[in-house]
């Protein structure tokens, strides 16, 4: 008698293990379909477009066939490289002093709430207040600000970056086990040094992902860069002039009444993604080469 | 070589709560002194105001001296300075998990400074063989990860860490309750050939620990140290009627 009640609950286990275990794959499935959608449905409108013009020729005047995004390609690379050297350095270190530092002190939580409210707000907001601040002309008493620019632009993202890379900074440093710090500091290391040689190194993995995270998020970032870089249909490297970039061509390409350019701007989504993908990979592979066999 | 410990009038707490009561003791060069008594009676925070770790918990506090050699520690000179004179072994091992076995060992003189290389890799060496780990990890030191080796062997590395600073103390608080017996045995054994060059407290849950390895054991109970005598006054004809019910199980 208590056997087969022992079979018949084992039964139900099997049932509903199996039933968490479909579950469980359905919402990974849900997790990845709208990227493979998203991805599938961009080579199909897009790839026909790309050619080898696309990645070296800058755009062409309207009702000329051709032309391409070398402009913005390159325009999004300095963008984002301005943006990464402002947010990175800033986040991180704001990041440390908040899990570190000034842990519990009430600048560490004020800061970590202005944080908070600066994720929040949305990207067309920083737009306008970056054009506010640093491109209308009432500073332009200052070398390369008071107008559009490159440098604007890069300013605006980097603002963007900095909160998603301080929060996942902190949250990725307080995850570092205790004892880790505790065998710093009973070897006789001071504290600043055991932070950045222990705890920052150890927690290394998760605060490159933050990063990562936040340069993926502005590389998409059109609404601030009106405001800021504006786009230029010529070529332009300065980071005081107005710069081309791919969100920016992408919009005016897909809001405008020609077909040659709807073209055009679904194979400048498609680039925009790989070069997202391509940039994080890449990140990725430098990062953990180096790491050691059997490192947890 | 080893320096004796002068403890005087030692207290402790921890916010409100008075975790230290007037501790009293010598604690003699190169032995190995054990500290016994049941959880919370305060033994692993006096080990911790030996070398001023205590004092890294910001609601923590002190009174009291303590002489270390000739040094008052809480007088005399800097925690950093103080915690490379005395040397601390963890109850869980927790070596670096980004670094390698060679640069864990390192990390001590490395994280203060120190580049020679050819002195390091000496030092390195002779931390190993003195941890009794040398032979089962000399041909991948710089290749595996300190993590990647068994829970035994990363407290042996940990101990090579703590040495390769040249400490005159060691501490250990519990250094062998996450290890299996054979583990256990290899540290017991360490702990035997360590005391001729260094002054060993060891903290321990295990009562034949203590009888196996120190000369000397302090019994703790409640913040207070009930009893500090020879291991064998301790085990076998305690004076203290508290002591004898703690060897013999009746509490704790």
């Amino acid at each position: 008698m208590v056997k087969q009640k022992t079979s018949a609950q084992t039964r139900i286990r099997a049932v509903t293990d199996h039933a968490v275990t479909g579950l469980a794959i359905a919402a990974t499935v849900l997790v990845i379909a709208p990227l493979v959608a998203i991805f599938v449905y961009l080579i199909l409108r897009g790839a026909s477009s790309l050619n080898l013009d696309f990645f070296t020729k800058i755009p062409k005047p309207v009702g000329e066939k051709g032309g391409g995004m070398a402009n913005a390609i390159v325009g999004s690379g300095i963008l984002l490289a301005v943006a990464s050297a402002i947010g990175v350095p800033i986040g991180i270190g704001g990041g440390i002093f908040l899990a570190e530092f000034g842990r519990g002190t009430r600048l560490a939580n004020s800061i970590r709430f202005t944080a908070d409210v600066l994720n929040g707000v949305p990207s067309i907001v920083m737009g306008v207040a970056a054009y506010a601040l640093i491109v209308s002309p009432h500073i332009s008493f200052l070398p390369m600000l008071g107008h559009f620019s490159a440098l604007s632009g890069g300013v605006a993202l980097g603002i963007m970056m900095i909160p998603t890379v301080c929060r996942t900074t902190e949250e990725m440093l307080l995850m570092v086990p205790h004892a880790i710090r505790e065998a710093a500091l009973g070897l006789g290391v001071p504290n600043w040094r055991s932070v950045l040689s222990i705890t920052v190194k150890t927690a290394s993995p998760g605060i490159i992902t933050g990063c990562m995270l936040a340069f993926a998020r502005v590389a998409g970032e059109t609404a601030p860069l009106i405001f800021t870089a504006l786009g230029n249909s010529f070529w332009s490297t300065s980071l005081n002039e107005p710069i081309a970039a791919l969100p920016l061509q992408i919009y005016v390409y897909a809001i405008s009444p020609y077909d040659e350019w709807h073209r055009l701007a679904w194979a400048g989504a498609l680039v925009l993604i790989v070069l997202i993908v391509l940039a994080v990979s890449l990140v990725r592979y430098v990062t953990s080469r180096g790491v050691l066999k059997g490192a947890s | 070589m080893g320096v004796g410990i002068e403890v005087t009038n030692l207290n402790a707490w921890y916010g409100s709560n008075h975790t230290l009561q007037d501790i009293n003791l010598h604690i003699p060069a190169n032995h190995a002194t054990a500290l016994i008594g049941p959880s919370g009676c305060g033994k692993s925070t006096f080990v911790r105001c030996l070398n001023r770790m205590h004092e890294t918990n910001p609601i923590a506090r002190v009174t009291g001296s303590v002489r270390i050699g000739d040094l008052d520690i809480y007088e005399d000179a800097k925690p950093v300075e103080i915690r490379r004179r005395v040397g601390m072994v963890f109850q869980r091992p927790n070596p670096f998990p980004t670094m390698s076995i060679y640069d864990n060992v390192a990390s001590g003189l490395k994280l203060n400074g120190f580049r020679n290389r050819r002195v390091l890799d000496e030092i390195v060496e002779k931390s190993l063989k003195n941890s009794a780990l040398w032979d089962e990890v000399k041909d991948d030191l710089k290749k595996k990860s300190g993590a990647s080796l068994s829970g035994g062997q990363q407290q042996r590395l940990c101990i090579a860490r703590a040495l390769a600073v040249d400490p005159e103390v060691l501490l250990m608080d519990e250094p062998a309750s996450a290890l299996d017996p054979v583990s256990t045995s290899k540290i017991e054994d360490l702990i035997f050939q360590l005391k001729s060059q260094y002054t060993i407290v060891i903290v321990t849950h295990n009562m034949q620990q203590a009888a196996r390895v120190a000369e000397k054991t302090g019994f703790f109970l409640n913040g207070r140290m009930v009893e500090f005598d020879s291991t064998h006054k301790i085990f076998t004809n305690p004076s203290d009627k508290r002591t004898e019910d703690y060897i013999t199980g009746r509490f704790g």
